[in-house]
């Protein structure tokens, strides 16, 4: 029993709860009347007026995908937060201690309450249980969700017409070599519009992440293994690419820019990059899914050289010529 | 223990690892001597002078790669920071003191960003390296949000090379020039893409590692 109520300051148990029931189910309506009218209204506010330009845009289907996924989570979301606020804004202003009023602990207010608590377990149930069906539908349509899918890709996109463009990573650039034309190398990533894309990605060196935010594409690169991931193009216009993995000092500066182009352009582009870099390309290696460089960093090509990259021999730190660069 | 000796141990201590993070941070915040060109320019084409060298031969680390900046005074400044003006022909010279190696990836074999994607190597234009023949790739300079990169041409690795920086042209050489235009005011970082830092993983570590010797900034300044 509280001091309060040992000196007959407060009203007695059974007088609370006599009056106390009607109170309640007023509130919870009251509660339950701000919260549908607010869901209501910010629901479909945040996702007819927010949603189209929420990130990462409609560049290729991937992103598309990305964002109506965002999206959805936000609806989802949005009740959850206005149901939390909205109890705790009107716990704040209606149940606060008033001055000289009894101390609001330990007093029947504070009993359990079991539908509210079955009620709370059974819909935040419902809605992890909808998110992961929901999220795994998204994960396993056509192609994939725009993450790298390892060296065999379950989800595939539907067209047959897949253009494959690998993606090499290496301390601290990306490039591009572009198998079907030759297999040329560059630095630049131009892609071809409403055409769907096979990046098979790889390192030379440490782990990178190939992240093209408006492609929807995110990958990580790995030395001696192939990495695949999908896309569809379908705008036209400029992205960003960025390593998405910590890979050392210059990290934060492994980043440039792609465009999407029409086919005619892409074509036009391929073909004169592939004549311009001609001899550089003759002196690449063939063109494979991934390359093993040398250990030695300063003698590594990276073609296979049938030595064990790891030897002592080749070994970081192992006896170098003189001023070996 | 007394509380006397306690309170002294922990006062030393402290004052121990404030002074090792104050170290720790001077060290981190330092950055190298910066080289202006831009001083005096008025829309001429600028002069930048460089050398690469197998190992700096002082310093904290002696034996690491480095690259030195020639100052428009004629000095040779152990830095990889210097400053030229914006939209401005910058004509560069390096003189390349170091042996070479297959690069790899030989994508970085090709002189890309400089005006008609060439550059000069003794006197002759190339577009090409082939890194696997000859004396490969000594390392090369490459600023890759300008898209520039040029390699340099190595020297004979049984050659009596330069062992201390800075190096004369009594020593072997080579001279790689070329020119690019100056973008917009900013901070343009350029490395050595070759993975020239030996003992360290993938030849990425050391010398490839810290500002002032395989990689620093091209400052562009209004």
């Amino acid at each position: 029993m509280s001091e309060t109520q040992a000196a007959g300051a407060a009203p007695t148990p059974a007088t609370t709860e006599s009056t106390a029931a009607p109170d309640e189910t007023h509130h919870w309506w009251r509660l339950i009347a701000i919260w549908v009218v607010l869901s209501a209204i910010a629901t479909p506010l945040f996702y007819y007026l927010a949603g189209p330009h929420m990130p990462p845009g409609a560049m290729t289907n991937m992103a598309e995908g990305a964002r109506f996924d965002f999206n959805i989570l936000m609806v989802c979301a949005i009740p959850v937060l206005l149901a939390v606020w909205i109890y705790l804004l009107y716990a704040i202003f209606t149940w606060r201690a008033s001055r000289g009023g009894p101390e609001p602990v330990a007093g029947p207010a504070s009993r359990g309450h079991l539908g509210l608590q079955v009620g709370w377990i059974v819909s935040s149930t419902v809605l992890v249980l909808f998110l992961f069906g929901f999220g795994t539908y998204a994960l396993v349509q056509p192609g994939g969700a725009g993450g790298g899918q390892g060296a065999s890709p379950i989800w595939t996109p539907a067209s047959k017409t897949i253009l494959p463009i690998q993606v090499i990573g290496q301390q601290w650039k990306f490039t591009y070599r572009y198998p079907t034309f030759g297999g040329f190398e560059t630095n630049e990533l131009v892609l071809p519009n409403n055409t769907s894309i096979q990046f098979n990605v790889t390192s030379l060196d440490v782990i990178h992440s190939f992240w093209a935010y408006q492609l929807g594409v995110k990958a990580d690169a790995n030395p001696d293994y192939n990495n695949v991931a999908f896309t569809t193009t379908q705008q036209l216009g400029r992205f960003t690419v960025r390593c998405a993995e910590l890979c050392g000092l210059w990290h934060g500066a492994m980043f440039n820019y792609g465009v999407v182009v029409t086919k005619q352009q892409f074509e036009s582009w391929a073909t004169l990059t592939a004549v311009r870099l001609r001899h550089n390309t003759s002196l690449l290696p063939p063109y494979r899914l991934t390359y093993t460089p040398d250990a030695n960093g300063a003698d590594g090509g990276y073609y296979p050289d049938n030595v064990d990259p790891y030897s002592k021999a080749e070994m970081y730190g192992a006896p170098q010529g003189k001023g070996a660069g | 223990m007394s509380f006397a000796w306690k309170v002294g141990v922990t006062v030393v201590l402290f004052a121990i690892c404030a002074v090792a993070a104050v170290i720790l941070i001077v060290s981190l915040l330092g950055t190298p001597p910066v080289v202006d060109y831009s001083a005096g320019a008025s829309g001429q084409p600028v002069n930048v002078t460089l050398q690469a060298v197998g190992a700096i031969g002082s310093g904290n680390h002696p034996d690491w790669v480095s690259y030195l900046v020639e100052t428009p005074q004629g000095q040779w400044v152990h830095t990889t920071v210097f400053q030229v003006p914006q939209h401005t022909r910058i004509n560069f010279t390096i003189y390349n003191y170091d042996s070479g190696s297959p690069l790899r990836n030989q994508q970085l074999g090709q002189v890309t960003g400089t005006y008609g994607n060439v550059a000069l190597l003794n006197g002759h234009p190339f577009r090409v390296i082939n890194s696997n023949a000859g004396n490969g790739v000594a390392h090369t300079f490459t600023i890759p949000e300008l898209g520039v990169s040029v390699p340099l041409y190595a020297n004979n690795g049984n050659a009596n090379l330069c062992g201390a920086a800075p190096c004369t042209t009594s020593s072997p050489h080579k001279i790689i020039r070329f020119s690019i235009t100056s973008p917009g005011p900013g901070d343009y970082r350029w490395q050595c893409f070759v993975p020239c830092g030996l003992g360290w993983l993938f030849g990425n570590g050391g010398p490839m590692g810290q500002l002032g010797y395989m990689g620093g900034f091209m400052k562009v300044v209004a």
